[in-house]
């Protein structure tokens, strides 16, 4: 694995100076997720009206792997329908299985598609969909 | 005393010729697991060539020769921690294991309502959780010593949270995470003199330096196999005899049994009374192999080149400033582990790029995660040694370490 392309610029920059890490005072739903394997720990929060996601934020500490994902996955979600959150989720997760070909399928994905080459490093795939989980499961529970 | 021939001693462990991401292996995660030396390999490989039969049973000569290469195997550990007798010497799969079969045993059959299980703050999940469940269950309390400013245990600490009402103490020799080397004897002499047993986890300890059950009168002593050289799935239960005597067993079945009615039965002798179904015999022949090799290079060496090993690691670590150290920088009473921080990276990053170099390291919570919360750390990075590691190993991870903050986009 060459490191200059999972430590990459663009998830440098989120893990570290992300503005999506915040509490949202008019939160109206929110998700604890945690690996405990190695002890990424993050808590997501939304917006929700009727089935749009308004906003969005997180929580939490973790490795630059999962503050990136959650931070990247944010963007992504803010002002999104629930189906088209759960399509990005799906969307995100085949891609991290190796299940999608199409390249063009991964394309609503924008800037996750940084994540792809997590799929060869098994040790780090539960740091990168750590918040795509955590996202399916705040939409079970709160939609 | 003659020092140790390492390099000599490194050829008996072919993965540590192994490469990793192209470069070669440097394996500083031996508080986890260590490697086997072809000789334990080869013992077990013979063990299945030659012998193999179930123990205990059926008079064929097979059986009889599987048999006495495990009672062997029982002998060899009771002269390696000194125990009374291969009485008191039960095999299990692991430590965890044999803390859950006194928390079970012992535990559900002695412990009372009001009573205190008293464990330190540093301890291992398999340390804590099967505790937790006993005091639920019978309404005891458990409670914690905690550690001074340099991650030791202060004798103090002892005497005010060990009292009339404590039952059980159970703590570990060496902390998995720390590295601190605890003062078990007095912890042991102090819990007596209160009317309470002592178990000790010896998983980081037995491997490393002499224990002797009788010099500490410790109560129970646990540890596992793999992390001495031996194989994964053979551990080991001390107990003195009087008491695993009035213990109840913990699995029931073949080979623990003496009688067995419709309704009713009674059980073997110790130690296989703790023993059910077929044991593990290559793993214990595995493990007796295990101990011949570190007796012949003798535990007082191991201990003392360790002791450098880690010293000079402390050292090297200190110079980097932005790295720090969970666990004391004193090297008395410290074992062969070292949890550390980098600043502004995650553990998980950490071990991952040094990976990439060929550095096994442990990252993440070590199964201490009320130590953690105690630390104030979501997860350390740990290295941990044993006495086949060199010191120009811990310069290459040294180097590595230095380029891991360029990687997650710092200056230096």
């Amino acid at each position: 694995m060459d490191l200059s392309q999972l430590y990459t610029e663009l998830i440098l920059e989120h893990s570290q100076n992300s503005e999506n890490k915040k509490h949202l005072d008019h939160a109206n739903c929110c998700e604890r997720g945690y690996n405990p394997s190695c002890g990424d720990d993050i808590t997501l929060e939304l917006v929700c009206n009727g089935d749009i996601i308004e906003d969005a934020s997180y929580t939490g500490n973790g490795c630059a792997i999962s503050q990136a994902s959650t931070s990247i996955m944010i963007d992504l979600i803010k002002g999104k329908t629930k189906e088209e959150a759960e399509k990005l989720a799906d969307t995100f997760l085949s891609m991290i299985k190796k299940e999608i070909e199409d390249d063009e399928e991964l394309e609503i994905l924008e800037d996750g598609v940084a994540f792809k080459n997590i799929s060869n490093m098994p040790a780090r795939v539960k740091c990168a969909t750590l918040a795509w989980h955590t996202l399916k499961e705040i939409i079970r529970k709160n939609f | 005393m003659k020092a140790l021939d390492v390099e000599r001693i490194r050829k008996d462990f072919p993965t540590l010729f192994e490469k990793v991401n192209g470069k070669p292996l440097v394996y500083l995660d031996n508080a986890a697991t260590t490697h086997k030396p072809i000789q334990v390999v080869d013992a077990m490989r013979d063990y299945y060539n030659k012998f193999n039969a179930n123990p205990h049973r059926g008079a064929h000569q097979l059986g009889v020769l599987a048999t006495e290469m495990y009672e062997k195997a029982r002998e060899k550990v009771r002269e390696f921690i000194n125990a009374k007798s291969t009485r008191e010497i039960i095999f299990t799969k692991n430590a965890t294991e044999s803390l859950n079969l006194i928390a079970y045993s012992y535990g559900m059959a002695f412990v009372e309502k009001g009573d205190e299980i008293v464990i330190s703050i540093s301890e291992h999940h398999s340390n804590i959780v099967p505790w937790q469940k006993i005091a639920k269950l019978k309404g005891a309390k458990l409670k914690y010593l905690y550690l001074n400013d340099d991650y030791r245990l202060d004798m103090e600490e002892v005497y005010n949270k060990v009292t009339d009402r404590t039952k059980i103490v159970s703590i570990a020799q060496m902390s998995n995470v720390l590295g601190t080397v605890y003062p078990v004897k007095e912890i042991i002499e102090y819990a007596h003199s209160k009317g309470a047993i002592t178990i000790i986890d010896g998983a980081q300890s037995v491997p490393h330096m002499k224990v002797d059950v009788q010099d500490l009168d410790a109560d129970f002593l646990v540890f596992s196999g793999h992390k001495m050289l031996g194989p994964m799935g053979i551990g080991v239960l001390y107990g003195k005899e009087e008491i695993l005597e009035k213990t109840p067993p913990f699995l029931m079945g073949g080979d623990m049994i003496e009688y067995v009615e419709e309704q009713s039965t009674t059980f073997a002798e110790l130690p296989h009374k703790f023993e059910a179904g077929t044991p593990n015999v290559e793993g214990a022949v595995g493990l007796a192999a295990a101990i011949d090799y570190l007796n012949e290079i003798g535990l007082d060496k191991i201990s003392k080149y360790e002791e450098e090993l880690t010293a000079y690691a402390l050292e090297r670590l200190k110079e980097i400033p932005y790295v720090k150290i969970y666990g004391s920088t004193d090297i008395k009473d410290r074992g062969a582990v070292i949890s550390f921080e980098v600043e502004g990276c995650h553990p998980h990053d950490v071990s991952t790029i040094v990976d990439t170099y060929g550095i096994a390291l442990r990252a993440g919570h070590h199964c201490a995660q009320p130590l953690m919360k105690f630390l104030k750390a979501p997860a350390t990075s740990r290295v941990s040694f044993y006495f086949y590691n060199t010191k120009s190993e811990i310069d290459v991870f040294i180097d590595s370490l230095l380029k891991v903050r360029k990687w997650l986009g710092y200056g230096s």
